[in-house]
């Protein structure tokens, strides 16, 4: 049976990594090929059973292997059960894929790091996490996942943690996911209390008898899982910070995989939110408002790492949007995913190629004229910003063209205010990318005196390469005969392309985003070309820009309606603690020793008024005896 | 000849701690290897019988009825179901572990290392006969006499203010404990109008008595226990407590002794005052959520490791408490199955943080830093120890909290709610330290510090590995919970909600 | 004549005796008061005995004497030690035990 099989994508990178930790520093010399084989092998499992399912009919494609029972209490049964099927093959071999190439520019790219076993340990395990998450056939083994890949990443960000900044920025990733996962655990608890069941299998088919509020309410708990992992708003601020991590986990968990978990879990749940409405409304609001607010922040980030974040931030607010219009968008969704899997990371390899060579140097105003240095990083790194600017016949031109479309053609005041909104954020991709561009490859050099531009060596740019073809074909395959919407079809129930009315015709939406995008562009040439680039930002810049550059004051309001509010809060609880509760206790204490205290002074030392008190004591219980039996 | 295990298996303990004081006053290394080859004895026979216990029988299992005062009734009696089983081998694997982890810890104290030992032992023999009693008075008399052992572990062998703190922890659990023992009176007198004087657990649980008398008596008993687990409003002797005990003893305290109050509440809160249980129930649920969101936020704001991991426990408590008196099937086995983890998490936690300090010389967090790179296998013991009190899915404290957390949403949601955002506190109680302790540059005066020797890691590798297993693979005990639990709500005619629609 | 007249002197002498315990503060007159009241205890019983027209009350009188020979014997003792060591019979100085 082929469906045993699946297992192993999972178990060999998790076992892979626990040998690598266990190991210790014996396995310095082997550790990151073991990683690497690892990865492969689960690659080569994840590429066999693919070639299986399509030899399998439509509707004999996904496979289940249940392992065991995993919790099973009263009515709560829940079996670690893994199912592949067309949604999560799509995801085993994006993971697996760009994993390995990632796990093989690391060899390189890490070479001098003392930990390099670590490091391939905790991608391992990463991939075990990830590949747990889109496999598992329930919510909470999906969770399980969801934790994994956040532990990993906390990890992974938290590397080189010796660094103060690089610590808390590992840990506010976590906590920030955190929130998310309260959505998570909140969604799973509405589910089995009204359902009885936690599985997807289980829910799709208990749905459609359920009651619209309670599925909205479970539509927006997921929605707030979505939005932890994927970095959407308002949970967005961690994913900035989270490029502390070494490029290659920048490149593969904060780009092409992990933060796109949530637009897989909306995907996996259409079912809940094809029939909610309302969540559904706030999925596309939640998508349009961080496409755009992550491109605004991209224009004006001098760290290559950050800007390209940024930009994966609105890019995932691209996917969050399709998936939130309903069955027609879902496809396009996990197009553009796969298509954003193969230019994001290969940038992201690119910029940690440009970084390797300029000495961990990530400021853009230091670069300049590095085309000449780095001829293939340019070449991939070109190929992968053609494609996020969406010019045809590149990846991301089909597959953000759909999400305009179908934005477009969402209906109504809807469809246009969304529409404008995704052909906006076109045209802000193409400026910041532009920029990046224009900054790193082009113009003069504004390096320090000690950098000494080289390329990188063919460990590092075979991987890049392979993505820049990945980033200039895929697009064009995943929609020949819209292969991929087929594809998904049995899972999303997607209807044909097209049965929308439409507002205009696709011909023409491609043309006004073309015009767009090649406007953003030239703007960013006029800004960037024309002008003489300095090697620090400019400080007299408008108030607008000011703000820009603060991600739109993102930090400073979670700090002003969280953070201090919360620790002020702490504090007086534990004052309270100290002097309320405990000061009770304390009082109880105090009392007894004094009343002690008090009726000790009657004890005086003199005999005689000892016998006073026993006279008159004496006296008192006659008189009380008198009174009673009187 | 049938053997009686549990009797057996308590008095292996106690055997030991009597030839324990035999041995001649200088031999601490003997002491030392005598009383660890008894805990493991001892486990070795909890086990034993562990084996034998039938999980799908809901009646008491190895009872063993012995007349010890006739006149008024009392016997010696005791028998387990599944809930005191899980605990038992809880108390019973932990105790060599705290042993083995705590070597050294007994140097230093008022009395001699033979004396430290002596006390563990007497006070294991005591965890086994707490958890297994069935008569109220033999209950009674260990609830109270457990406190003698741990008052001198907490006042001769610990830090700081120990003997502030081991008064305190005596004075406010004996004041609980006459509570309590007003209550055992009144059932005792109302047996003797009702068909003859006894303590025993069953025939006191058929008692009829009047709503207000129940009522009366539960706050009795549940005043005890909520002292003891500790709840939010009576809590404030822990911090105190743990802060001041040796690592091994806040292990036994926090993990072991702070059970009988969550136990007392299952097995005499509900099964003698099931009415009062209900009418309190909204009360009770209510201090419990106050319990896991107050402990989680005090713990944020902590600067010692030790009271740090204290209010953690109280959080904890608070989710087992609200899982206890949820009486779902699901929140009262995860409420069973996360004392047990508790037990595993914390005893993790101590026992590491406690080779930190004692490394350290300090427990103030901020005095480490740095120890990732300067003791990678601590710092990363630490660390799985902490994902385990945050209940990281995938270890075994999570299959426990989502249980409770799911199974009191079937029936008070709001309470469910609120308590969720206890995972996002513990997120915060957690990687603070972590990063603190952990992480960033090496706080000079830490370089040096020496990583885990082999004793240490053959003693903390046994907790590690609980608790990931059990997070993969709870079954073995969740088999053995289950019908019990399930009994425990369905003596209280309580039966699930019934999901609104049925899916498959 | 009436018994109750027994009585009466018992009650006064008793009075006395109580009086004069909790207003001398010399030890011996204390103790002569002490005496007295238990002698008026023992005239009680006695008339009582007679009273009931039966043996136990004095009995009980007897023991008495001797209960309060005994005590006689040990607290002069102690009165005369006190006086030795501190130079006074004064009650109000002997109060060592208040601390």
């Amino acid at each position: 049976m082929t469906s045993s099989l699946i297992v192993y994508l999972i178990a060999i990178p998790l076992f892979s990594s626990a040998i690598l930790l266990l190991a210790g520093r014996k396995a310095n010399k082997w550790g990151h090929l073991l990683g690497t084989l690892a990865s492969a092998s689960s690659f080569g499992v994840g590429a066999y059973l693919f070639t299986q399912m399509l030899a399998q009919p439509v509707e004999e494609r996904a496979m289940t292997q249940k392992l065991f029972t995993w919790i099973n209490v009263g009515s709560f049964n829940v079996d670690a059960s893994l199912l592949l099927d067309q949604l999560s093959i799509c995801f085993v071999l994006l993971i697996t894929g760009v994993g390995t190439l990632i796990h093989i520019y690391s060899i390189s790219y890490m070479s001098h790091d003392l930990d390099r076993r670590r490091f391939f340990a905790y991608l391992n395990l990463f991939i075990a996490a990830m590949l747990l998450l889109v496999l598992g056939d329930s919510y909470l083994n999906l969770y399980v996942g969801w934790e994994g890949v956040g532990l990993a990443s906390y990890l992974l960000i938290g590397f080189w943690n010796q660094k103060p900044t690089y610590a808390t920025a590992a840990k506010k990733a976590f906590v920030m996911n955190r929130v998310g996962d309260l959505g998570l655990s909140l969604a799973i608890m509405i589910a089995f209390a009204s359902m009885g069941t936690v599985s997807f299998a289980g829910i799709e088919e208990a749905a459609p008898k359920t009651s619209t509020t309670t599925l909205t309410a479970i539509g927006i708990m997921l929605l707030i899982a979505a939005a932890g992992k994927s970095a959407q708003f308002p949970l967005q601020a961690w994913l900035g910070d989270a490029m502390a991590g070494p490029t290659p986990v920048s490149a593969l968990i904060h780009a092409a995989t992990m933060v796109t978990a949530g637009v897989y879990l909306i995907t996996r749940s259409n079912f809940i939110f094809d029939a909610a409405p309302t969540a559904q409304l706030l999925v596309v609001i939640v998508g349009a408002i961080t496409l755009l607010f992550g491109a605004v922040i991209g224009t004006a980030k001098d760290d290559i790492k950050k800007a390209l974040a940024a930009s994966t931030m609105s890019q995932i607010g691209y996917m969050t949007l399709a998936a939130g219009l309903g069955p027609v968008g879902y496809a396009f969704a996990i197009m553009h995913l796969l298509t954003h899997g193969f230019f994001k990371a290969g940038m992201f390899l690119g910029a940690g190629s440009v970084m390797h060579g300029m000495n961990d140097e990530v400021n853009m105003r230091k670069y300049g004229a590095l085309r000449k240095f780095m001829p293939i990083t340019f070449i991939t790194f070109g190929l992968g910003y053609l494609a996020i600017i969406g010019v045809p016949p590149f990846a991301g031109f089909y597959s953000k063209d759909m999400i305009i479309e179908t934005a477009l053609n969402a209906g109504g005041i809807k469809g246009i205010l969304l529409g404008s909104a995704a052909l906006f954020g076109a045209g802000l991709t193409a400026f910041y990318m532009t920029r990046v561009m224009i900054l790193t490859f082009t113009g003069t050099k504004r390096w320090d005196d000690d950098a000494h531009p080289h390329e990188s060596p063919i460990l590092m740019w075979l991987p890049m390469a392979i993505l820049a073809i990945g980033s200039v074909v895929s697009g064009f395959l995943f929609t020949r005969g819209d292969a991929l919407v087929h594809w998904l079809e049995p899972v999303v129930a997607a209807h044909e392309h097209g049965e929308h009315s439409e507002l205009l015709p696709p011909i023409v939406v491609s043309g006004i985003a073309l015009t767009i995008v090649l406007i953003g562009i030239s703007i960013a040439v006029m800004m960037y070309v024309r002008r003489p680039v300095e090697n620090v930002a400019p400080e007299n810049v408008s108030a607008l820009t000011k703000i820009v550059r603060q991600d739109l004051l993102q930090d400073a309001a979670n700090e002003a309606i969280f953070m201090r509010p919360g620790q002020a809060l702490t504090k007086t609880l534990i004052a309270v603690d100290e002097k309320v509760i405990d000061g009770a206790v304390h009082g109880v204490g105090a009392m007894a020793i004094g009343s002690g205290a008090g009726l000790r002074k009657t004890q005086t030392g003199y005999v005689r008024s000892y016998s006073a008190l026993i006279l008159v004591g004496a006296a008192a219980i006659v008189l009380g005896i008198w009174v009673i039996t009187q | 000849m049938t053997i009686n295990w549990i009797s057996l298996t308590a008095l292996l303990p106690l055997i030991g701690a009597v030839l324990l004081a035999t041995l001649p006053k200088g031999a601490e290394l003997r002491a030392k290897q005598f009383a660890f080859g008894a805990t493991l004895v001892t486990a070795a026979s909890a086990i034993a019988m562990a084996v034998q216990f039938q999980r799908d029988n809901t009646d008491l299992q190895f009872v063993e009825v012995r007349s010890w005062i006739p006149s008024f009734g009392i016997n010696y009696a005791v028998g387990i179901d599944g809930i005191a089983l899980v605990l038992i081998l809880m108390s019973v694997i932990l105790a060599p572990i705290v042993i083995l982890a705590g070597w050294n810890e007994a140097q230093g104290g008022r009395w001699s290392v033979k004396t430290f030992y002596i006390l563990i032992l007497v006070l294991e023999t005591m965890m086994i006969g707490v958890f297994s009693a069935t008569d109220v008075f033999l209950f009674y008399v260990i609830f109270e006499a457990m406190l003698v052992p741990v008052y001198f572990l907490i006042g001769g062998y610990g830090t700081g203010e120990r003997s502030a703190a081991a008064v305190k922890f005596l004075l406010y659990s004996l004041f609980g404990g006459l509570l309590m023992l007003a209550s055992i009176i009144a059932l005792y007198v109302m047996s003797g109008d009702q068909g003859g004087h006894t303590f025993d657990l069953a025939k006191l649980a058929k008692l009829e008595m009047s709503s207000t008398t129940q009522n009366f008596l539960f706050l009795g008993f549940f005043i005890a226990f909520a002292i003891k687990a500790p709840l939010w409003p009576f809590h404030t002797w822990l911090p105190d407590a743990a802060q001041s005990a040796t690592s091994g003893t806040s292990v036994l305290l926090l993990g072991v002794l702070d059970k009988v109050g969550t136990f007392g509440m299952i097995r005499y809160c509900l099964t003698l005052f099931p009415e009062a249980s209900k009418t309190f129930t909204p009360v009770i649920i209510v201090l419990a959520v106050i319990s896991i969101i107050y402990g989680a936020i005090l713990a944020i704001g902590q600067k010692d490791l030790k009271r740090l991991i204290a209010f953690t426990s109280i959080s904890h408590f608070g989710f087992i408490t609200m899982g206890i008196f949820a009486m779902t099937s699901q929140s009262q086995s995860g409420a069973t199955l996360y004392m047990f983890n508790h037990g595993f998490s914390t005893a993790a936690l101590f026992i590491v943080g406690g080779w930190m300090i004692a490394r350290r010389g300090s427990s103030t967090i901020s005095e480490f830093g740095g120890l990732q790179r300067v003791t990678p296998v601590m710092a990363w013991c630490f660390f799985l120890a902490g994902m385990s009190s945050l209940a990281l899915p995938g270890l075994s404290s999570f299959v426990s909290e989502f249980l409770v957390l799911v199974g009191t949403y079937t029936r008070y949601p709001v309470a469910a709610i609120i308590a969720t955002v206890g995972i996002i506190l513990a997120a915060l109680y957690i990687l603070i330290p972590v990063q603190r302790a952990l992480h960033g540059p090496t706080t000079p005066g830490n370089e040096n510090l020496p990583d885990l020797n082999l004793r240490e890691k053959i003693a903390i590798a046994p907790v590690l590995a609980a608790i990931i297993a059990l997070g993969f693979y709870p079954a073995p005990l969740l088999n053995v919970i289950n019908p019990a639990a399930i009994h425990v709500n369905s003596q209280l005619g309580f039966t699930d909600p019934v999901p609104t629609v049925e899916g498959k | 004549m009436n018994s109750a007249n027994y009585l009466y002197l018992s009650a006064l002498l008793f009075t006395i005796g109580a009086v004069g315990v909790v207003i001398r503060r010399n030890a011996i007159v204390v103790f002569m008061c002490i005496e007295l009241m238990l002698n008026a205890a023992n005239l009680s019983f006695v008339t009582f005995s007679r009273m009931n027209g039966n043996l136990e009350g004095q009995v009980v009188a007897f023991f008495t004497m001797v209960v309060a020979a005994c005590e006689v014997v040990v607290g002069l003792a102690i009165i005369v030690t006190i006086y030795r060591s501190r130079r006074s019979a004064s009650v109000d100085d002997a109060n060592l035990l208040k601390r």
